[in-house]
């Protein structure tokens, strides 16, 4: 892969928060991503819909690099992700470089995730104290705040087979909110949880969106939901980007003949 | 045979010592091993992959009998000389350890991807998240197996009186040697290895099993 075309940086005037080049994912000749370029600001609100297997989720995944890219690069902040500059080059990054770039990416997933053997407090001091190397102490004043704020600070003794799947859902956005990451990741949060608890988990989404100024990508399958929160809704097709537009304009006025069968599909199962 | 436990009561009781001392070290020589094998298998790194293997193949794919008179009698022609007592519970801990790698291995791929990944999510390096987040969950995995091999490990250093470690079994033998009765000198083993592994070993590893899941909130 020829990598001399792309910027060793982005420069200043214009660098935002993450950027997707030319970015190619594929499983053999099965191509996920095809060509990929998605810029996300600093601050904004990014919902990812589409329909099942459109590499929506790959998006999310190569981004806290849990996925390596075939082609292109992605910048966060500016400065090369999926690669490290040597010798005045781009190469592929290595386990290094990696770790310390995605300290700034949050990630929460479907299933949870949550550490069965430790308890929610203890879930959420242990990237703190074993990676950025906190006391006990702050760590576990940093992470009572944050049950708090998702409003578990109660069940902060609890161990995750004693919680409900919201509960365990409001624990692992605070565990990665515990890191500090300017980014976060959202992926499909609530399609593992029973109806009446979607809304717990949403509302702490919420939120962070209302309160904080992280830059967040979210794969979602609740379309009130993702208009609502969002800044702009990404409508993946096949591995391809095939409409964006703010919210309001998306759902009201949707331009691809795709993007109206979606919807329409969407609203049936609704 | 009230009057044969009497007279040879001390002496078995002497071999069962030595008997459980052989127990907890060859215990530790295996759950090392296996826990360095176990992890060796996994390893990205080809050469302590290959290193694993070959010790895995070689001590389970051999008979024990015949790796403690390699450890025993063969070692000591390349310079090697063990004592008796260290080449027994080394042999049989070594053996034992290369069926507790495999048990090692099987309980860490066992331990969900998304643990994984929610590791590498904190940014946590490779070897934090075997550490901390993997192996404690792996732990809870292998102990049912591992109490099982337990008890084979028990059994297993009997042959170490072969070698003249004076064990239970060695106590034993020369009891029926000199006295030619065998239904009660091989009967009192008997007795006493049933109660060593069904006394002691099934009711610890249960005791742990029941600590391990209060740990996980399951209890």
């Amino acid at each position: 892969m020829d990598l001399s075309a792309y910027p060793l940086e982005l420069p200043e005037s214009d660098r935002p928060m993450v950027r997707f080049l030319n970015v190619t994912k594929s499983y053999g000749s099965l191509v996920v991503l095809d060509n990929l370029n998605l810029d996300i600001q600093r601050g904004e609100m990014v919902s990812v819909i589409g329909p099942s297997g459109s590499g929506k989720t790959t998006v999310l995944r190569m981004l806290m690099t849990l996925e390596t890219i075939n082609g292109g690069v992605i910048y966060v902040d500016g400065k090369p992700l999926t690669h490290m500059v040597r010798g005045g080059r781009l190469v592929p990054a290595d386990e290094a470089h990696l770790r310390r770039m995605r300290a700034s990416i949050g990630m929460c997933f479907q299933h949870f995730n949550l550490f069965p053997h430790m308890t929610a407090l203890q879930n959420c001091m242990e990237g703190p104290v074993q990676v950025l190397g906190l006391s006990k102490a702050e760590a576990r004043a940093r992470a009572e705040d944050l049950l708090a704020m998702v409003g578990m600070i109660d069940k902060k003794d609890q161990h995750p087979s004693r919680l409900s799947g919201g509960q365990q859902q409001r624990v692992a956005i605070a565990r990665a909110l515990a890191m500090r990451p300017r980014i976060m990741l959202f992926d499909e949060v609530t399609s593992a949880l029973d109806p009446e608890v979607i809304g717990e988990v949403t509302e702490v989404i919420r939120k962070l969106v209302a309160e904080h100024d992280l830059t967040m990508l979210m794969v979602t399958h609740q379309m009130g939901f993702a208009r609502d929160i969002s800044d702009r809704i990404c409508f993946f097709y096949k591995g391809k980007i095939e409409e964006q537009a703010p919210p309001e304009q998306f759902f009201a006025n949707p331009q691809r003949e795709r993007t109206q069968q979606f919807l329409r599909a969407v609203k049936d199962a609704d | 045979m009230w009057e044969f436990l009497q007279t040879y009561g001390p002496r078995l009781l002497d071999g069962a010592l030595v008997t459980c001392a052989q127990f907890v070290l060859a215990a530790l020589v295996a759950c090392s091993a296996a826990l360095v094998a176990g992890l060796g298998r996994l390893s990205p790194v080809w050469p302590l992959r290959t290193l694993a293997t070959l010790y895995i193949e070689l001590f389970r794919g051999t008979s024990l009998l015949v790796q403690l008179y390699w450890i025993f009698f063969v070692l000591p022609l390349f310079g090697l000389s063990l004592p008796k007592f260290e080449a027994g519970f080394l042999s049989v801990g070594l053996n034992v350890g290369a069926y507790g790698a495999e048990i090692v291995r099987g309980a860490i791929t066992a331990v969900p991807r998304g643990q994984w990944e929610a590791g590498y999510a904190l940014s946590m390096s490779p070897a934090r998240r075997m550490r901390r987040i993997i192996l404690p969950q792996a732990l809870v995995l292998m102990l049912p197996p591992w109490g099982n091999l337990l008890i084979e490990l028990l059994k297993g250093t009997a042959l170490v009186a072969l070698i003249a470690v004076p064990d239970l079994m060695f106590v034993a033998k020369q009891i029926n040697g000199t006295t030619f009765r065998s239904a009660e000198a091989f009967g009192a083993a008997l007795v006493i290895y049933y109660v060593l592994a069904r006394l002691l070993i099934t009711p610890a590893m249960r005791g742990l099993e029941r600590t391990m899941a209060r740990r996980l909130g399951r209890a």
